[in-house]
């Protein structure tokens, strides 16, 4: 039987898990946002870790098939897709009945009636449009967690009413949503999966009376012929389905690593410091690396390895929000514009306003006076991913400098506009001809080097036992 | 708590001294006794002694007061007064508690200064503390000693006379008066002579943690062993009575291979570590755990020089009293200069056999603080020695944040003992 | 823009032109430069780089809880902006810069780094001799490099042209605090700061058309209020910054932003046969108030007070860096003293390269206003 190793990263925005096999190999990924409860975060992480290592391995099993008939890696994809929003849709059941609850039990929602009917209503509206978005539109993908893919929903629907439902329908989402997220999902992996492919049908079967929107011309094509198909893909696959369900992935080790700021929820054994796992994880995917920069939500790290992957020095910046993913989830509440738009904005300016201010409540400040006096938001933006890189670069001054190669993880390095500056910024201070890598599963390196650490069985570093004193 | 601590004797005598003291300051109304302020680094005991008289360190009183988690409150009232955040959290300690009564450790109030004398030693802060001193007991009259720095790197003729002069015409006129005595030479040279008794002790006693285990840990408990140096002590019999019988004590342990004592027992020694920089005193045990939690035992520490280097040699000489005052202040760590300092640490380094040097880099003194950063390149450079980084205050618990130390602690101890073991 | 020149252009043109010419550095707040003057060297004040440069390394030498204005100098040195100095003096005037000095030394800048540990003892015997032994040294310093030798008569000679320095200074101060509409504060701050930059010779000219100027120029007086600027005299404030005090409703008709430059009051004696001496009784006995100076035995606060008094200041605004230890140590003291004498006072907090204006802008507007209407 194979082994498998597990890796939990417990940050302080988002929480990761990374599923390895004996040969290092990442065979699974979850993250999920950290809540209060960071036993839930863990576990929602790890869960989403398993059920994305089954899917890849049902893609291995299947990969001769996918091979011959592409379209089949689609279906897959489907399947995927559907599984999420599935998971999706329990949570939002139980946000319905966590809402019910709400209503009924504060005397705000006078009306309880009307409450009721309305929150049934936007539910309505809301659950078909989000599924179509992940069978459609991919939804699953795009690291959009439980919370914020209703939260943008429901305030829209909510906008559309009168102004007197605003604030107590955003109360009531408020008190009704943290118990959800607190709430641990036990989903069986079989039997979700047959139901993704039931929910499928219709979209593959009534395929001309679809209503989601922004289906290609293509894609209408392969359907066509996978429809003609389904009924016998649909078999094939129940049969590899069972066996990857019952297949036991046995995790022989974990570690668990992160920022304690509560206790971490894992046995005291299994706790590795985030500064060597995140060092670990890095050399793993990029061996010469010798210097990582990993800005997180909170705090930003520069960490020195040598040619083992292990830790030389480190300097943190954890005190200050300043050069911090925070920074930027700050600016985009400021702006009004979501997270994921900060970075292909700031990309389209023509120049970079320059900001002083280093402490990012000033920056906010700042900014309003800049819009005020007539500069480009796009302008602004890109002075402001520069001042976060410039941040990041004193710290990493501090820490000894860059050598090369350099590898950037962490979170805020999928924001594109981030990414150009460092580029700029360290090959300015360092040299034209250091290499800089950037890694799609960047986010997941503190998990990744865990789970190598859970591989290799190194042993954490036990309080030592005390020994008496002599009289 | 565990088996403890309480047995040792030179807990008991330390006590006794302390007690004394703070009894004789106590009942200084009746007895006439004059009240000398001022601080650790320079601290001239000798000279105050020889007058009778008896010292008070504001310092202490704020790091006692950190300790018994009241600095806080005192540190908020301070700021209620006017005063600014980012500066020293002990002179705001020490305002504060003056505002409030000037309560000393034991309750009792502390009495009124008689004199302030300010050693401008090391550190910018404490000219602007006594000014404000000054400005809270009017017409107190002020000593001010101007110890120049080290800037060179070395103690010139001309630094000394400077000092001397000072002694002579300033400071000594002023004691003299104060007190109602006569200076008396021969007073000092014997007290003087004292004082290099216990420093040849505190000197042997430091030293001790060249042995594996070491059997102290020379920041943790060293703050303590160097107590009554720091408060006034240093030149007396009990004095010399307190650290024969401590060092009688140490060797017990070198004998039979004992780690240090902490407040959960003995440690088990794991990591060997330098540290630079004073420790956190609100949070003082908590602290301490981080550490000993992981085996990891100090062997070294730069603030428990602050009120004197005397590892590179130096001793009191009775037979140039004025002199070798002036010298022993200049002597003293946050007035020598970068490089030295540098060299200072990278000497406990390889003399001590430190796996790695921590630095405390504490937010409200700049004295210890700037320049830190290149201290710790320099070294790592210079020695290929792990260096670990910690950012935490003095006294004001609003700047002690335990998961972001443990954080990095855990991490620095990681990395050291990863290293060991590649290395092994 | 000579004044906020970070490459010291003039400094290398101008030594460049004679073998024995040398530079020498000095750090905020006051320097003898009369003794550099007469070897033949010119003292160039570094005030820091404010908000004209990037600073990534320099940030690298500092936690986020110390000033900014070494983080600047630093920048600078390593960017090679001073490598036409031969040396750095740092006078004392805190910890931060007292460190500085240890981090020029490790850094192996100039061919000679000094920290000048002004005596706080100011008996002529005592802390007078010492000082001396102090300048001395820095005259040791540069005679090795350019092997000049100090005469009394040039030494005299320099001290002679430093008191008309100070004297025009003086008196563009006294007639500003008149007539403070005849030029603006940014203005007369570019002015003292080139002082610092170019050779006394050539600043007395300059300050000689100044005076000229303000004869005769009549300037339009507008309702503002009269205040004095205290706290800033070591990291600078932004250009923008002073420019911002003055739009939002005051003439600033005293500062300690420059203080070095008018640090002396009255003349130093410039006919004795020991001129050294001459320089260190001024200092002892002559010097201004400041917060790097011991004062229990004559408190800034009245000195202050009676500053105000006497050019009729109608307030004063506590402009002090960010973590900068002496003056926000002595501020509290200070803002007593103006209570107790009715003598009112802001206070805002700033750094060199600060960006954001509104909030000063705002405050200080407020404080002119209620001044102007209730007072």
């Amino acid at each position: 039987m194979s082994k498998y190793y597990l890796g939990i990263d417990l940050g302080s925005t988002t929480s990761k898990a990374i599923i390895i096999n004996d040969k290092d190999e990442i065979i699974g990924r979850g993250i999920t946002n950290t809540r209060a409860n960071y036993k839930v975060a863990a576990d929602i992480a790890r869960q989403e870790a398993i059920y994305d290592a089954r899917f890849s391995l049902l893609k291995k099993i299947l990969e001769k098939e996918v091979t011959a008939q592409p379209i089949y890696e689609k279906y897959l994809n489907d399947i995927e897709s559907a599984f999420q929003f599935l998971q999706f849709k329990r949570r939002l059941e139980h946000l319905h009945s966590q809402f019910n609850n709400t209503i009924e039990s504060s005397d705000i929602f006078a009306d309880k009636k009307l409450y009721l009917e309305t929150i049934r209503n936007i539910i309505s509206i809301i659950e078909p449009v989000i599924r179509d978005e992940y069978i459609y539109g991919n939804l699953g993908s795009k690291s959009q967690f439980f919370r914020d893919v209703v939260n943008e929903k429901f305030s829209i629907e909510v906008k559309k009413l009168d102004l007197a439902f605003f604030e107590p329908l955003m109360l009531a989402f408020d008190k009704s949503i943290t118990p959800v997220e607190n709430d641990m999902f036990e989903f069986n992996f079989k039997e979700l999966v047959y139901e993704a492919m039931d929910l499928l049908d219709s979209k593959y079967k009534g395929l001309a009376d679809t209503s989601a929107e922004g289906i290609s011309v293509n894609f209408d094509a392969e359907m066509n012929l996978l429809k003609g198909n389904y009924d016998h893909i649909t078999d094939t696959f129940k049969e590899h389905i069972n066996r990857v369900a019952d297949y036991e992935i046995h995790i022989s080790n974990m570690v668990g690593t992160g920022y304690g700021r509560a206790l971490l929820p894992f046995p005291e054994d299994c706790i590795k410091s985030e500064i060597l796992c995140h060092a670990f994880g890095a050399h793993a995917i990029f061996p010469k690396t010798r210097t990582v920069l990993d800005i997180g939500g909170q705090d930003t790290k520069a960490i020195q390895v040598d040619s083992h992957g292990l830790v030389t020095s480190f300097h943190m910046n954890d005190r200050c929000a300043a050069g911090c993913g925070r920074y930027l989830g700050y600016i985009a509440d400021e702006l009004n514009i979501s997270l994921n738009e900060l970075g292909s904005s700031a990309l389209k300016a023509e120049k970079e306003v320059n900001i002083c201010s280093t402490c990012t409540v000033f920056a906010g400040a700042e900014l309003r006076e800049l819009l005020n006096i007539g500069e480009e938001r796009n302008d602004i933006l890109a002075g402001l991913h520069r001042a976060i890189v410039m941040r990041a670069m004193s710290l990493i001054a501090r820490s000894g400098g860059v050598r090369n190669e350099f590898t950037f993880t962490g979170g805020v390095a999928r924001n594109n506009a981030v990414l150009k500056y460092v580029s700029e910024l360290v090959k300015e201070n360092y040299g034209d001809d250091l290499k800089i890598n950037v890694h799609t599963d960047s986010i997941f390196m503190g998990a990744l080097g865990g789970a190598m650490f859970a591989r290799r069985n190194i042993n954490a570093d036990l309080p030592s036992p005390k020994a008496k004193i002599n009289n | 708590m565990s088996q403890e601590v309480s047995k040792e004797k030179s807990m008991i005598l330390q006590k006794e001294m302390i007690g004394g003291l703070l009894d004789d300051l106590s009942i200084t109304k009746e007895t006439g006794k004059k009240v000398v302020y001022t601080f650790v680094p320079g601290n001239l005991s000798e000279l105050i002694r020889a007058f009778d008289m008896l010292p008070v360190y504001p310092e202490i009183n704020a790091l006692q007061s950190g300790m018994r988690k009241i600095s806080g409150n005192y540190i908020r009232d301070a700021e209620k007064a006017g005063h600014f955040e980012d500066v020293c959290t002990y002179v705001k300690c020490d305002i504060g508690m003056m505002i409030n009564g000037n309560i000393g450790p034991t309750g009792k109030k502390l009495p009124d200064p008689d004199l302030l004398l300010l050693s401008y030693t090391g550190c910018f802060t404490f000219m602007k503390w006594f000014e404000n001193l000054e400005r809270i007991y009017p017409g107190v009259p002020v000593a001010m000693l101007h110890t120049p720095y080290q800037e060179n790197g070395k103690i010139t003729p001309e630094m000394t006379q400077y000092m001397v002069k000072q002694l002579k015409e300033d400071v000594i006129p002023k004691m003299e008066k104060v007190s109602g005595k006569k200076f008396d030479e021969s007073k000092l040279k014997q007290t003087l002579a004292e004082s290099v008794k216990v420093e040849d002790l505190i000197v042997k006693i430091f030293d001790t943690t060249k042995n594996r285990p070491s059997p102290i840990d020379a920041y943790f408990a060293g703050v303590y062993y160097i107590g009554p140096i720091n408060i006034g002590f240093r030149g007396t019999p009990e004095a010399v009575t307190y650290y024969e019988e401590l060092y009688k004590e140490i060797l017990y342990r070198v004998e039979n291979k004992l780690g240090p004592i902490t407040p959960e027992g003995e440690v088990d020694e794991k990591i060997r570590l330098v540290v630079e920089g004073p420790p956190n005193w609100t949070s003082f045990r908590e602290f301490w755990k981080l550490f000993y939690d992981h085996g990891a035992v100090i062997v070294s520490s730069s603030y428990t020089k602050v009120g004197g280097v005397y590892d590179t040699g130096f001793r009191h000489d009775p037979e140039r009293p004025l002199e070798t005052l002036g010298e022993y202040c200049m002597h003293c760590y946050t007035n020598l200069n970068l490089p030295q300092r540098i060299e200072l640490l990278s000497k406990s380094i390889k003399d001590y056999h430190a796996d790695g040097i921590l630095v405390n880099s504490i937010k409200s003194c700049n004295s210890f603080s700037a320049g830190q950063l290149i201290m710790m390149r320099e070294i790592e450079e210079k020695l290929e020695i792990p260096v670990g980084f910690i950012e935490s205050d003095l006294v004001d618990p609003r700047y002690f944040s335990y998961s972001n130390i443990k954080n990095r602690l855990d991490s620095f101890f990681q990395m050291l003992n990863q290293r060991k073991t590649i290395s092994n | 823009m000579l004044s906020f020149d970070l490459n010291f252009e003039y400094a290398r043109n101008w030594k460049s032109k004679e073998a024995s010419r040398v530079i020498l550095g000095y750090t905020p707040i006051y320097f003898p430069r009369e003794i550099v003057h007469a070897v033949n060297g010119l003292s160039v004040g570094i005030f820091g780089s404010g908000d004209r440069k990037q600073i990534i390394k320099g940030d690298a030498f500092y936690q986020s809880y110390i000033c900014h204005i070494p983080r600047g100098i630093i920048e600078m040195v390593l960017d090679g902006n001073m490598k036409s100095f031969d040396g750095f003096v740092f006078p004392s005037i805190c910890d931060v810069m007292r460190n500085l000095s240890g981090i020029f030394k490790i850094q192996k800048k100039g061919k000679f780094v000094k920290y000048l540990d002004y005596p706080q003892n100011f008996n002529s015997e005592i802390g007078g001799t010492f000082y001396i032994q102090e300048m001395k040294h820095i005259l040791e310093y540069i005679f090795e490099i350019n092997n000049v030798k100090l005469t009394t008569e040039n030494l005299n000679n320099s001290i002679r042209l430093f008191n008309k320095n100070r004297q025009l200074i003086k008196a563009i101060y006294d007639l500003r605090r008149e007539f403070p509409s005849r030029i603006t504060y940014e203005e007369l701050y570019h002015i003292i700061r080139a002082g610092t930059v170019i050779t006394v010779e050539e600043h007395n000219e300059m300050l000689e058309g100044v005076l000229d100027f303000l004869n005769n120029e009549k300037g339009e007086p507008l309702d503002k209020i009269k205040v004095i600027i205290y706290g800033a005299f070591c990291e600078q404030p932004p250009v923008g910054l002073i420019k911002t005090i003055e739009l939002a409703g005051c003439y600033i008709i005293d500062d300690d932003l420059v203080l070095g430059s008018r640090w002396i009051q009255g003349d130093i004696k410039d006919d004795t046969d020991d001129p050294l001496k001459a320089l260190s009784e001024a200092y002892l006995k002559n010097s201004t108030f400041s917060s790097s100076m011991y004062d229990v035995n004559n408190p800034k606060g009245e000195r202050l007070v009676k500053l105000a008094k006497d050019s009729k200041a109608d307030g004063i605004i506590f402009a002090a860096p960010s973590f900068c230890d002496p003056a926000l140590l002595d501020i509290p003291q200070l803002q007593q003293a103006c209570d107790k004498h009715d003598i009112r006072h802001i206070m805002f907090q700033f750094s060199e390269n600060t960006g954001q204006f509104k909030v000063i802008k705002e405050q200080v507007g407020a404080f002119s206003d209620s001044i102007k209407l209730w007072v």
